[in-house]
């Protein structure tokens, strides 16, 4: 990989937190931290609430109650373009080739178009960069939205299902990705189902979702 | 800028490959003018003194009717949830998508009117005043259009409700667009209308990104 900066660091805590959807309370007084160059697993049944507590980290969704507080963001930059959001939407235009998406991106979110094609190459997606991404298979969607995520460079992930749809390679290829992430001192939050093969288990903790109904 | 020029360049890039649209609503355009000569029976006269009105609600209805696609698309494949967190902000994408509604929607109908000027026997002056009074109206049409679509985008079947919104909205510009146009009005009063016009498209254009960018801020999944 090309990037070798190491992120500046961020860390989160979140107090008191409390979400509904409609009626239903999803999670309450909820309390965690993570700190930089960790990653927080969140578990729980379908339907607990790990999807919308991300959206909440993410700012796109109110709290009921509580307070999540970002530490260590730069005053002078907007605080939201800390973040990278891998979200169950894959925001790829079908009729856009692979490159021309991520250029689209990587002149949004103000980075080097030379790092478009590590990018490709570090999620397995170098040989189809030239293709609609109309023609990808949902794993190789998923593949493009990751090459995306690294593209974007940002110091915190907010990670929904990041391995659905992906092969065995994929899972490997997310771990591998989140571990270089936290090795160049980002922080992350993920949604999953499944254990990730993370190499550095004291980096790694685990928070339940959900309350039984 | 760059982010705004490759935001502006790939929805015209997307509505060229995936086709169709802008010359849907150019058809609509000329049909919605083509039908009126029958409505009113073709009296040239009548014609050639309706015919500045005829042009401003036929390209006012096909703007409306591109509406809905403004934010739309990005909403559908989460676009829009990532754009949050980019490093350009939601003003400058609201103004991104603002002019490439414009050239996608405006433009191409500003190149028909020709055809309309002929449906409508419009004589040569006429036809240049539509086009002048068009460029300086429409983009406040669109700028109006921003706003409505911003506020309904949320709505899962809110097609109909950006057009309800913003018509009120844009009755001053069809009042100057038609005087700026209508020859009986004399020269100083079409010039007036023309730069009332010009007024009304630069501060709507100018305020409603951030008025757009608002209510995009307030969507909730």
């Amino acid at each position: 990989m090309n990037f070798a900066t190491i992120l500046s660091p961020r860390s989160l805590k979140v107090s008191g937190l409390a979400c509904r959807r409609g009626e239903r309370v999803l999670f309450e007084g909820l309390d965690f931290e993570v700190a930089p160059a960790e990653i927080t697993l969140l578990r729980g049944p379908n339907g607990a609430g790990k999807t919308t507590l991300l959206l909440c980290l993410a700012g796109l969704m109110r709290p009921t109650a509580g307070s999540i507080n970002f530490s260590g963001r730069d005053p002078e930059r907007r605080p939201d373009s800390d973040i990278g959001f891998l979200g169950h939407l894959s925001a790829i235009k079908t009729r856009l080739t692979l490159t021309e998406n991520l250029r689209f991106w990587a002149a949004v979110n103000e980075v080097s178009p030379a790092l478009i094609e590590p990018a490709l190459e570090a999620v397995g997606l170098a040989p189809l960069a030239g293709l609609d991404a109309g023609h990808l298979s949902a794993g190789q969607t998923r593949r493009l939205a990751l090459a995306r995520l690294i593209l974007s460079d940002r110091p915190i992930w907010l990670l929904d299902e990041p391995t659905a749809a992906l092969d065995a390679d994929g899972d490997l290829l997310v771990a591998g990705l989140i571990d270089s992430h936290l090795d160049r001192g980002g922080m992350a939050v993920a949604a999953t189902h499944y254990d990730l093969a993370l190499k550095n288990p004291a980096r790694v903790k685990t928070l339940p979702i959900g309350r039984r109904p | 800028m760059k982010g705004l020029l490759a935001l502006i360049g790939r929805d015209l890039k997307l509505a060229t490959r995936v086709g169709g649209d802008a010359l849907t609503l150019v058809l609509f355009f000329v049909m919605v003018g083509a039908i009126v000569p029958f409505a009113i029976g073709p009296d040239r006269e009548t014609l050639a003194r309706l015919a500045p009105g005829i042009v401003w609600i036929a390209a006012f209805l096909s703007m409306i009717l591109g509406l809905d696609r403004l934010f739309r698309t990005d909403v559908e494949d989460g676009s829009l949830m990532l754009f949050r967190h980019a490093a350009l902000s939601l003003e400058s994408i609201s103004f991104a998508k603002l002019v490439a509604h414009w050239l996608l929607t405006a433009l191409p109908l500003i190149i028909a009117t020709p055809i309309l000027a002929i449906l409508l026997a419009m004589d040569f002056s006429t036809w240049l005043r539509t086009v002048l009074s068009l460029l300086v109206g429409t983009p406040a049409l669109v700028a109006f259009g921003t706003i409505g679509a911003a506020v309904t985008v949320s709505l899962r079947r809110g097609g109909l409700i950006a057009p309800v919104l913003i018509l009120p909205l844009s009755i001053p510009v069809l009042i100057f667009g038609v005087s700026a146009i209508a020859a009986d009005t004399g020269a100083g009063t079409s010039a007036a209308a023309l730069l009332f016009m010009a007024a009304i498209s630069l501060v709507s254009v100018a305020l409603s990104p951030f008025i757009a960018a608002l209510a995009l801020r307030l969507v909730e999944d």
